[in-house]
């Protein structure tokens, strides 16, 4: 469904990517892991058009990505903060989005809008909202067109754990439906039941792209933070990283 | 894209700046036609209104605006949208309003006060210079790499076009004083939307008596048909190149 | 009733001593040629109502030609149509119409040569190149006349009253318009101009020449090509006249070159290029005029010394003073300048500050006039406020140490 070849981005000095090659395809949730700066967000951003990378080629659907924006209407962008015009109701919001698209009423997914409560607010400004529900209204927003190809940039951040549930179930739902979903998370135990494949990336490279089983069944670790611990540490790489990588999780535990 | 712009208008008009701007212009303008004794000083106060404050407000709002919602740009960037698309219409929105602002502001007094060939001549030149300085400010904004250099580039080339210019001009006219420097004037004004407007309302005041044998020249080019069309025409390429120039900016930028 | 009028007006005349010859179509002579020649010293004759084209006419008499209802003497183009010469002739209430054109000689309407006590009044004079031409003559009187010229080109067309060397003429009430110079003075001395209105003359309203000892009063120069100009002459009187419109890129309000010792007094200067532009003169008041809307108010060259300028009020000129030298040997006291931001801290009605009529920025376009395409640029008004703050280039002792506060009452 989506396929990179060679991808390669530079900003000034900061190797960003360096010659990806993946395939991504229907039905599956990849899980796109690395350490701050490893180039997932440039990735995600690449895969939207944002960034231009220098060489190598993006393929949705078989077709190159540059030039015909129209292949967007097949995927649906959570970003990591959203931001909206201040002045704009969220009613108008959801509204423009639909001229935008021109996506018909019986096609719309209002799932979420009803599960978020978010109709309640659709008169208030945008600028009045707290940053957890504006998250709301990214997440929302990304599946209110029904996309093929989800594409989620730290989902639950920012999300009190009781809409982190009701997202969660929902990627999954979406996933039984065949679909396509990217999530990036620094948050790995809310990857646990969700992903099929990890595509692990540090300093714009990929080190990895695997399905989860194979995963498990290499490291012998059932939690996906742990095998991904396990392997780090038999890499040698990044030592420091994985001991950040298990604190993290460790605190994902007990809340 | 109009639909787009649509929304675009919509945010900024509900904004309290360009509320706020309408009435200064319009509180400035309906004071000076009552406070001087004629009309044509009110126009004169009116000219330096026209070139001075005209440009700086849009420079300075545009470039804001633009920061401001580049969030929102990144949004749409997310969408089935092409990126020429969305930069004008964000262009489009912004001109408009800043337009209406203008022309609510100081179209009014004048229509009602000064109703000739004087004042359609600010009203053009006013209108002129709006597009004009929202193309330069998009340029410098999508060229620009942070909202300081942005909004500090808008204001040096507010600077540069509202006074460094002149001063360039007078030093040329002084430096080459033996040669006859009628005509070169005339191409002097072309390079610099606020001198070209500021001839152009001046000679329909009939300024050119007092200016001798260039005013004589000026007075024949810029009163034939040639020198309206030289005059709208310049002021098109100053609207047209700048914001083409930011558009394939634009295209090219990661965002 | 008009024969009756016609008639009881005959027997008035006939009742005083001299004699009546009645010249038109109800009359036994039929040409005022033939009138002419039958009138004798003193007589009048009396031209009725028609249209006579008998060319030429000369009349050396002292006799009264005067027309009843506005009888029409027609040049057909081609000739001067009358001629005066003598003394005591008066010439009233005729329209005079195509007088001709000739490059060679100044072909007039009326021309007026070697004669004294000449009166030609209320007359209309249309499409002539000259329209009335005196030369050489003393006490003349031109009154209430009516004129208006063919707007040809320059060279293409006369004055509309000339006047060469004469002395002791009354100029008065007279309208022209459409012609070279509207009215024009050349060696004339001790007459009065007042009371005219001369205006869409294509030179000069008013051009005046070597003519010494003169006044003009109340009179209108408005919408000409080049204003007014009072050249070479001594001892003239310019009072309560209004100078309007004379607006282009060589027009003046007043033009004064070489001219002393003479008033400008009680003037309106209204939108003009150059209100006043003085060369050369000496010794000349110019004292409680309004200078309103002027491109420049005063042009004063350094060839100008002790004249002094007071009382006048400046309103809403572009330029107040130019002039083109560093020194300057006039004196400015108590007029009132718009552009002065002064104080008054003793209440005395003038500004403790002494106000520099000169904007830098005037002398930047008296060096540089094509700088002028700077104009109502903020660079410009920055600069005239430097110069303000910190003065260097702008002549320091052309200043008005008594500015008024308020204008004064004119």
């Amino acid at each position: 469904m989506i396929r990179i070849e060679n991808l390669t981005k530079r900003f000034k000095k900061l190797q960003a990517l360096g010659d990806i090659n993946a395939l991504f395809n229907k039905g599956q949730v990849i899980s796109l892991i690395g350490p701050n700066g490893s180039g997932k967000t440039t990735l995600i951003k690449s895969i939207l058009g944002m960034v231009k990378p220098d060489s190598g080629c993006i393929y949705v659907d078989t077709k190159p990505i540059n030039g015909d924006p129209s292949y967007r209407s097949q995927i649906g962008y959570m970003p990591q903060i959203g931001h909206y015009p201040d002045n704009m109701k969220v009613g108008h919001l959801f509204n423009m989005m639909k001229n935008i698209r021109k996506v018909s009423d019986a096609a719309l997914d209002t799932d979420l809008l009803v599960k978020f409560n978010l109709v309640s607010i659709f008169d208030k400004p945008m600028r009045t909202l707290s940053g957890g529900t504006r998250q709301k209204v990214s997440a929302a927003l990304a599946f209110y067109f029904n996309p093929d190809i989800l594409i989620l940039d730290e989902p639950t951040a920012g999300l009190d754990p009781l809409s982190s549930e009701i997202l969660k179930e929902k990627i999954i739902e979406e996933k039984k439906k065949n679909k396509l979903i990217l999530i990036t998370s620094h948050i790995l135990s809310d990857l646990d039941e969700l992903t099929t494949h990890v595509m692990y990336l540090q300093e714009g490279k990929m080190i990895f792209l695997k399905d989860i089983g194979t995963l498990r069944q290499e490291t012998g670790q059932d939690r996906l933070g742990k095998a991904i611990a396990r392997i780090m540490r038999d890499g040698k790489k990044d030592a420091l990283w994985i001991d950040e990588v298990l604190a993290v999780k460790e605190t994902g535990i007990t809340d | 894209m109009l639909k787009l712009s649509r929304y675009v208008l919509y945010d900024i008009i509900r904004n309290k700046v360009i509320i706020a701007y309408s009435l200064f212009l319009f509180i400035v303008s309906f004071s000076l036609f009552q406070l001087e004794e004629n009309d044509s000083k009110a126009i004169l106060s009116l000219l330096n209104i026209v070139l001075i404050v005209v440009p700086l407000i849009s420079m300075i709002f545009t470039t804001i605006h633009y920061y401001n919602s580049y969030e929102f740009i990144e949004l749409m960037l997310a969408q089935p949208l092409s990126r020429s698309g969305i930069l004008l219409s964000e262009y489009t929105g912004v001109a408009l309003s800043l337009l209406s602002a203008f022309f609510f502001g100081v179209g009014v007094p004048v229509l009602l006060f000064a109703f000739d060939e004087t004042g359609l001549a600010l009203l053009f030149a006013g209108g002129a210079l709006t597009l004009v300085f929202t193309s330069i400010a998009f340029l410098a904004s999508v060229k620009a790499r942070d909202k300081a250099r942005g909004i500090g580039s808008a204001l040096l080339l507010w600077f540069y076009f509202a006074l460094i210019y002149d001063g360039l001009v007078l030093l040329i006219l002084f430096s080459f004083s033996e040669y006859p420097m009628e005509k070169f004037t005339l191409l002097l004004s072309a390079l610099n939307p606020i001198d070209l407007g500021r001839i152009f309302i001046m000679l329909k005041m009939d300024v050119s008596a007092l200016m001798g044998y260039t005013g004589a020249l000026y007075k024949d080019f810029f009163g034939s048909g040639t020198g309206i069309i030289f005059t709208v025409g310049i002021m098109l390429l100053w609207i047209v190149l700048p914001l083409w120039w930011a558009l394939n900016a634009f295209k090219r930028k990661d965002l | 009733m008009r024969n009756i009028l016609i008639v009881l007006l005959l027997l008035v005349i006939c009742n005083v001593s001299a004699n009546t010859v009645v010249v038109g179509k109800n009359s036994s002579i039929k040409t005022l040629r033939q009138g002419i020649a039958v009138a004798k010293d003193g007589d009048t004759v009396l031209l009725t109502k028609g249209t006579y084209k008998e060319g030429n006419i000369i009349i050396n008499k002292s006799i009264h030609l005067i027309g009843v209802y506005a009888p029409v003497l027609d040049g057909d183009h081609k000739n001067e149509i009358l001629t005066l010469t003598g003394k005591n002739i008066v010439i009233k209430g005729i329209h005079f119409t195509n007088a001709g054109y000739s490059s060679l000689n100044d072909f007039a309407a009326i021309k007026v040569i070697d004669a004294t006590r000449i009166i030609i009044e209320n007359n209309t004079i249309n499409n002539a190149s000259f329209a009335i031409h005196i030369s050489n003559a003393t006490y003349t009187t031109v009154r209430n006349n009516i004129i208006s010229g063919t707007h040809k080109s320059e060279h293409l067309s006369g004055n509309g009253i000339h006047l060469w060397k004469c002395e002791n003429a009354m100029i008065e009430g007279n309208s022209v318009r459409g012609h070279r110079d509207g009215i024009y003075f050349e060696f004339v001395t001790t007459s009065t101009i007042q009371n005219n209105t001369s205006e869409l003359n294509i030179r000069y309203g008013l051009h005046f020449m070597f003519s010494h000892n003169d006044i003009y009063l109340y009179n209108t120069f408005r919408n000409n090509g080049a204003g007014v100009a009072v050249m070479y002459s001594k001892s003239v009187r310019m009072e309560n006249n209004v100078f309007d419109k004379n607006w282009g890129a060589s027009a003046y309000g007043i033009l004064l070159k070489d001219i002393s010792n003479s008033h400008i007094r009680n003037n309106k200067f209204i939108k003009n290029t150059v209100a006043i532009h003085m060369e050369g003169s000496s010794r000349i008041e110019v004292s409680s005029n309004f200078f309103q809307g002027n491109g420049w108010a005063l042009k004063v060259q350094a060839s100008c010394d002790d004249n002094t300028f007071h009382h006048n009020n400046f309103n809403g000129n572009s330029f107040d003073v130019a002039t083109n030298g560093t020194m300057t040997l006039n004196r400015f006291y108590n007029n009132y300048w718009d552009k002065y931001d002064g104080y008054d801290m003793n209440k005395d009605g003038m500004g403790d500050v002494p106000y520099h009529p000169v904007s830098m920025y005037a002398m930047v376009v008296e060096q540089n006039p094509t700088t002028l395409m700077l104009m109502r640029s903020f660079m410009v008004s920055l600069l005239d406020k430097a110069e303000k703050a910190i003065p260097g280039l702008t002549p320091e002792n052309l200043v008005d140490n008594k500015p008024m506060l308020k204008p004064n009452k004119l």
